[in-house]
C-alpha cells in the first residue's frame, strides 16, 4: 500500500470535484467552476483532467491514458504511473478492458460503452476566448446564448482559405443549447462525440468542469453552404492498413518520404494483431 | 404618431456629481436630433443612458419596438434590450476601434451582426457585406482585409456599415467625426447624411462641432453641466442663440 489517499486527492476534495461532475452533467456544456488544486505537474499537463479521474476512480476501476491517440507517450505514460502508485489500480492499453480513460486530443477509435468513462484534458475550456477576451461578457453570452460571434470565426476561415480550416477544437453546440469547446480533438473525432460513454472535461489551470452525458445531441457549428466535414489525411495506415481512422503524419527521412500511421496505437496494434498489414508495415509476429 | 423614443426624466449621478438631470425630449421617426455642449456637459453620459449601455438613476427611456410597440428600455429584461441594441439600435462610437473587432476582416466585422440575429449562409453574409462596403465607399477587394489596415476615415466608414447592416431604425453616434481630418469629415458627413435620408433612420448626435450638427440634424439641444439649456430647430438655435451658454458657443467657432 502506497501512503498516499486512494488517488492522490483527499477525501473533501474529490468530493468537491464530484459535485462539480454531478452539475456539469445536470448541465449538458456549461463550464462549472471548480477549485482546481495544485497537482504533482505543470500546468498543461493534464492537472484538470487528472483531477477528473483522481474523483472518479474506484479501486475496482481499469484505468487507459491516452496523449494524441498514442499509449506509449510521455504524458500517457506518466499520469498511467501516477495512478499505480497513488492508487493502486489496474491500468490497460486496450480501449476495451477500460472502464476509465482520461485523453488528450483524440477520441478512441474503438467505439465506447455505456460502462466506460472518457476524461479529456482540456487546455482553454472557453470556445469564444479567442474572440472575446472578457470573461464577464463570455458568461453573459452564454447566459443569454449569443453565439453569432462564433461563427464570425468560422467566417473568417472561409473568407481566407476557401473553406472551415479550423481542425481541432472545432466548435459543437450541445444539446441545442450551450457552445462548447471539445478540447483540441481533431475535427474527425467531433461525429463520435454523440456516443453511449459518458464524457467529461476538466480544465485545471482555467478551474472549469463540463461534460457531456451519454447519447447527448452534440452538433458541430457550419454554415448552410460550408457543412461540417470531419476530415482526415486521405491515405490509408501504413501499419495496419486502415481507412477508417484518425492518421499521423510521420516524416521518415530528409528526401521527402512519409508514412501515415493511425494515432490510435492500441486499435492498429490490434488490427495487426488480427492479421491486418498495411503497405510499410510488417506482420505481427 | 407615436415618437421613436420618448425621453422622460432621466437622470444619472455620479456620487454627488451629476452626469445629466432631469432630460426629456421625444424623437420621431425620421428626424435626426443633435446634443452639443462642452466636454463634461453630460451629453455621452446622456447617450450611453439612452443606448442601455449605462443605467440611469432615474426617468424613462420608452422605445417603440417593432413588435411590442412601446417599452420601457431602462426596466426592460436584459437579452430584451441585448437583442434591441444588435438590431433595431446602432452605435457609432468616436473612436472606431472601441466599435470593431480589430483582429477581424471587414467582411466579418459587418457580417458579425447579421451572425448574431440568426443567418447562417455564408454567400448571403458575403454578398450583403460586399454590397455595405460599397455604400460606405470601401473598395469591395478590401472585404478580406483587417481594419488595422484601414485608415481612420476608412475605418469609422466600416464602423458605419457594420452598424447598419441590420437595418436598425435609431442610430447613436458618439462624436462620429472626431479626430478624422476636416476633407475625410466632410465626406463621412455627407455619407452620413445620404445613408440617414435613404434609409429613414433617426439618430442621435452628440459632438461639440457645430459643423456636424448644423450639416446633419434637424433638431438640436445645448447641454451645459448636465442640464438642457437650449432646445429648437437647428438653424433656429443656431442662428438666434438665447442662453447665454448657447451664445458663447456660437460666437467660439472660428470662421476661416
Amino acid at each position: 500500500m502506497s501512503d498516499y489517499n486512494f488517488a492522490y486527492l483527499d477525501e473533501q476534495t474529490k468530493r468537491m470535484i464530484r459535485r462539480a461532475i454531478l452539475k456539469a452533467l445536470a448541465v449538458p456544456g456549461y463550464q462549472v467552476p471548480f477549485a482546481s488544486r495544485e497537482m504533482p505537474m505543470p500546468y498543461g499537463w493534464g492537472t484538470g483532467g487528472v483531477q477528473v479521474s483522481a474523483a472518479t476512480l474506484t479501486p475496482d476501476d481499469t484505468l487507459k491514458v491516452i496523449d494524441q491517440g498514442a499509449d506509449d507517450t510521455t504524458n500517457a505514460v506518466s499520469i498511467r504511473k501516477f495512478f499505480e502508485k497513488t492508487a493502486g489500480i489496474a491500468t490497460t492499453e486496450e480501449t476495451k478492458k477500460a472502464s476509465i480513460i482520461q485523453t488528450r486530443h483524440r477520441i478512441p477509435e474503438a467505439e465506447l460503452t455505456e460502462d466506460q468513462i472518457l476524461v479529456y484534458q482540456v487546455p482553454i475550456p472557453e470556445p469564444l476566448r479567442f474572440l472575446e477576451p472578457r470573461e464577464t461578457e463570455t458568461r453573459k453570452m452564454h447566459a443569454l446564448q449569443e453565439y453569432g460571434l462564433m461563427h464570425v470565426k468560422l467566417y473568417e476561415d472561409i473568407s481566407q482559405h476557401g473553406a472551415i480550416a479550423t481542425a481541432y477544437a472545432y466548435p459543437v453546440k450541445v444539446e441545442g443549447r450551450y457552445v462548447m469547446d471539445p478540447s483540441p480533438i481533431p475535427k474527425f473525432d467531433n461525429p463520435k462525440m454523440e456516443m453511449p460513454a459518458i464524457q467529461l472535461f476538466g480544465a485545471g489551470r482555467e478551474q472549469r468542469i463540463y461534460a457531456v452525458p451519454p447519447y447527448t445531441q452534440v452538433v458541430s457549428l457550419d454554415f448552410e453552404d460550408y457543412p461540417f466535414q470531419a476530415s482526415k489525411a486521405d491515405h490509408p495506415c501504413g501499419l495496419c492498413g486502415a481507412e477508417d481512422s484518425y492518421l499521423d503524419e510521420v516524416i521518415l527521412d530528409d528526401a521527402g518520404n512519409r508514412m501515415f500511421v493511425c494515432s490510435d496505437t492500441d486499435y492498429c496494434r490490434s488490427r495487426r494483431e488480427a492479421g491486418q498489414v498495411g503497405q510499410l508495415g510488417e506482420e505481427a509476429a | 404618431m407615436i415618437p421613436l423614443l420618448q425621453v422622460k426624466g432621466v437622470a444619472k449621478n455620479y456620487g454627488a456629481m451629476i452626469g445629466c438631470a432631469n432630460v426629456s425630449f421625444d424623437l420621431h421617426p425620421g428626424e435626426v436630433m443633435g446634443i452639443v455642449g462642452e466636454s463634461g456637459s453630460g451629453k455621452s453620459t446622456l447617450l450611453n443612458c439612452l443606448a442601455g449601455d449605462l443605467t440611469p438613476d432615474r426617468g424613462e427611456v420608452i422605445f417603440n419596438t417593432r413588435v411590442d410597440g412601446p417599452l420601457d428600455t431602462v426596466t426592460m429584461s436584459e437579452p430584451e434590450r441585448r437583442m434591441l441594441s444588435r438590431t433595431d439600435w446602432a452605435f457609432v462610437h468616436q473612436h472606431a476601434r472601441d466599435g470593431l473587432r480589430m483582429s477581424v476582416s471587414a467582411g466579418g466585422n459587418i457580417g458579425e451582426r447579421l451572425m448574431a440575429v440568426g443567418d447562417r449562409h455564408y454567400a448571403t453574409i458575403r454578398e450583403q457585406a460586399s454590397d455595405w462596403l460599397g455604400r460606405v465607399e470601401i473598395s469591395e477587394s478590401r472585404i478580406d482585409d483587417r481594419p488595422s489596415a484601414f485608415s481612420g476615415g476608412m475605418q469609422q466608414r466600416l464602423q458605419i456599415a457594420r452598424n447598419l447592416v441590420t437595418g436598425p431604425r435609431l442610430v447613436f453616434m458618439d462624436e462620429p467625426t472626431g479626430g478624422l481630418d476636416v476633407s475625410v469629415q466632410a465626406r463621412l458627413l455627407d455619407m452620413l447624411r445620404g445613408l440617414v435620408r435613404e434609409m429613414g433612420l433617426s439618430a442621435i448626435i452628440v459632438t461639440h462641432d457645430l459643423a456636424v450638427v448644423r450639416l446633419l440634424a434637424d433638431r438640436l439641444m445645448v447641454m451645459k453641466n448636465g442640464h438642457v439649456v437650449e432646445t429648437g430647430l437647428t438653424d433656429q438655435v443656431l442662428d438666434d442663440p438665447q442662453h447665454g451658454y448657447t451664445q458663447l458657443l456660437v460666437s467660439s467657432v472660428l470662421q476661416v
